[in-house]
């Protein structure tokens, strides 16, 4: 190996220097504010001053460091980017949460006042309640289709790439468009048979949701249930087969159990991707429905899901510390949920 | 092994296939079928061809393309440039950060694998109000618009999407066999130019998986963008678009018919092309 480039050495001082250099300009300008003409352009002072920073380190001439070096510019743009976009606002929302936060300030803290306030409010427990209704109902419905339509497409069916293509193209659309186009459906062709919109009457709108949450997801969890089921060995069927089992007790007691890790994978999907569900049903009902006594009051957001209630407390009420106290117990409820469904999903699995 | 299908069974099997697959397509056929008529038309009877031509197609086509509440290009533009460059941003850095997380087996490379698989739990609603606000902050101190920019939502998508992204690709570099990069170190190759030259393109099959979880994902995203470049901004992406458009033209379904058939029609034509990697994609991303 070749000894310290000299020039290499200077570059690298000199970009070093520079970079700290317009980093500490651009912090200066940031926190005095406008002065002079060139305020408007610290933002790409900033910019030069990180990537020249980044430069002189990565020329920086040393043998034992190197690797260190180029470990930490490797790791940082995403580091940085997850930092701003997730670690942060996580740890402000949580604190946010306990203040009287107003989506751009906040004047004193109040602890819990908003966690009590939220359960005072029975339009959000109504959309507790539909929110774990849909989430069972999904859960089920979905891994219970997916898994027929799996069956369907790995038995000897002509043109099984058409038909498994054909069930999972609903998902490739995102739910605000597809949420248009099946209100077109139930208020325009549906109406034809059903006499009145399905989406007019509370119970029928939630039960619209649910099918077309069906329509657009059971084609993901069905290519994994296929994907689960070709693994299944052939001469473990062949064995079966010989043993005189039919098609029912194969599936039952051969199928199944051996893909319970995928089976844990579907439950897991369905049920973290319906408890976050918001688009469908913002573009469907946007949560509208009118539910005539629920804990002594009429309410009018009948299908209003949690994802739902929390958006439109936020920004619809401009309620955002309250909107904010919500998502943080979605988030606790959602992580307890999902922890615990692993750990029954995983001591299921070692049983069998 | 197999034995042959009795005649009725078969029949049965490929009837069932057809309905269900009627009623999966049943919502695009009626999608094309109605885009051809006018609102009329379209209300009168939307399930046969009654009343269909294909000069009120492009009627109707021009009328939504030319609007300027949805001004249809310039949001299939934004919403492209979106995706790709936050598409291959991730990609690049995705790949070299589950590199140096994966060859590096030190207490922090453990700690910062961790925090991320943790953090695909968090739900966005509880980041989103947060995050709009530091956004607005960290705007306006350092100078560079977060928000209403499309350098700002790439950022986002970055931040978002970097978990599950570097949770892929770590374990195809784990795949990966260490001796080949001794073999490339000793042959003189520099620390970084391995990644360049050995591993970054043996990581192809899952930055292909990666490109489509994240490519759906950030496509169609809706609450993210309407969040952060607003409802009525400037900048609007195409599911933002549609959802405003439809907003303003209530129950004019003609209208709205032809706005969702826009929409759809590029993640359609990608799946016609690359049926095989989506689906497989996303059964990959899902079992891992």
């Amino acid at each position: 190996m070749d000894s310290v480039n000299p020039m290499k050495k200077a570059a690298s001082l000199l970009l070093l220097v520079a970079g700290v250099a317009l980093l500490g300009a651009s912090l200066a300008m940031d926190c005095m504010g406008g002065g002079g003409a060139i305020y408007q352009y610290r933002g790409a002072v900033l910019i030069i001053g990180i990537v020249s920073f980044f430069l002189g380190l990565y020329l920086f001439p040393t043998m034992t460091h190197h690797r260190d070096i180029v470990n930490v510019i490797f790791l940082f743009p995403l580091l940085f980017t997850f930092g701003v976009t997730v670690i942060i606002p996580l740890v402000l929302g949580i604190f946010y949460s306990m203040t009287d936060w107003t989506g751009i300030r906040y004047t004193q803290f109040v602890g819990l006042a908003n966690y009590a306030q939220m359960f005072h409010e029975v339009s959000f427990l109504w959309s507790l309640l539909i929110t774990v209704l849909f989430v069972v109902f999904n859960m089920v419905l979905v891994n219970l289709v997916g898994f027929a339509l799996a069956l369907l497409c790995t038995s000897r069916l002509k043109g099984v790439g058409f038909f498994r293509a054909a069930y999972f193209l609903p998902n490739l659309i995102g739910g605000i468009v597809l949420g248009y186009v099946w209100q077109f459906v139930f208020n325009n062709v549906l109406v034809k048979v059903t006499g009145a919109s399905l989406l007019t009457k509370t119970s029928s709108a939630f039960a619209a949701i649910i099918i077309v949450y069906i329509w657009q997801y059971a084609g993901y969890i069905m290519l994994i249930y296929v994907n689960g089921l070709v693994t299944v060995p052939g001469d473990v069927l062949e064995a079966a087969a010989i043993d005189g089992a039919n098609a029912f007790t194969t599936l039952i007691r051969i199928k199944i159990p051996m893909i319970a890790s995928t089976i844990t994978i579907c439950t897991f999907l369905t049920l973290t991707s319906a408890f976050k569900q918001f688009d469908v049903n913002m573009a469907l009902t946007n949560g509208t429905g009118s539910v005539m006594d629920f804990m002594g009051q009429y309410l009018s957001n009948g299908t209003q899901m949690l994802a739902l209630n929390i958006y439109n407390t936020a920004i619809s009420k401009n309620s955002y510390a309250l909107g904010q106290a919500k998502a943080v117990l979605f988030f606790v409820i959602l992580a307890c949920v999902s922890l615990v469904q692993v750990r029954i999903s995983n001591s299921k699995e070692v049983e069998l | 092994m197999k034995t042959k299908l009795k005649t009725s069974t078969f029949v049965t099997i490929m009837a069932i296939a057809v309905v269900v697959a009627l009623y999966t397509l049943a919502p695009f056929f009626l999608v094309c079928i109605n885009v051809l008529k006018n609102a009329n038309g379209i209300v009168a009877d939307p399930v046969s061809l009654a009343g269909a031509s294909f000069n009120q197609l492009v009627t109707n086509l021009t009328n939504v393309v030319n609007n300027s509440n949805f001004s249809f290009w310039f949001a299939f533009g934004t919403s492209a440039l979106i995706t790709i460059i936050s598409l291959i941003l991730l990609a690049l850095f995705g790949g070299m950060a589950a590199w140096v997380i994966c060859r590096n087996k030190t207490a922090w490379s453990n700690a910062i694998y961790m925090v991320f698989i943790a953090s695909m739990i968090i739900p966005f609603q509880v980041v989103m109000l947060p995050l709009i606000s530091t956004f607005r902050d960290v705007g306006n101190f350092v100078g560079i618009p977060m928000l209403q920019s499309i350098p700002g939502i790439v950022f986002a998508y970055c931040g978002f999407g970097g978990a599950m992204t570097v949770f892929i690709l770590t374990g195809m570099v784990k795949t990966v066999p260490y001796d080949l990069e001794e073999a490339a170190s000793i042959d003189g190759c520099s620390y970084e130019g391995i990644y360049f030259r050995i591993i970054f393109p043996l990581l192809r099959p899952s930055v292909v998986t990666v490109t489509i979880l994240n490519g759906m994902w950030i496509w169609n995203d809706y609450l993210l963008p309407s969040l952060m470049l607003g409802q009525n901004g400037k900048v609007k992406t195409l599911p933002v678009a549609v959802q405003a458009f439809v907003g303003s033209y209530v129950k004019q379904w003609d209208l709205i018919l032809t706005a969702a058939l826009l929409a759809m029609i590029p993640m359609i034509v990608i799946f016609l092309i690359a049926q095989r990697q989506i689906m497989s994609g996303m059964v990959e991303g899902a079992v891992k």
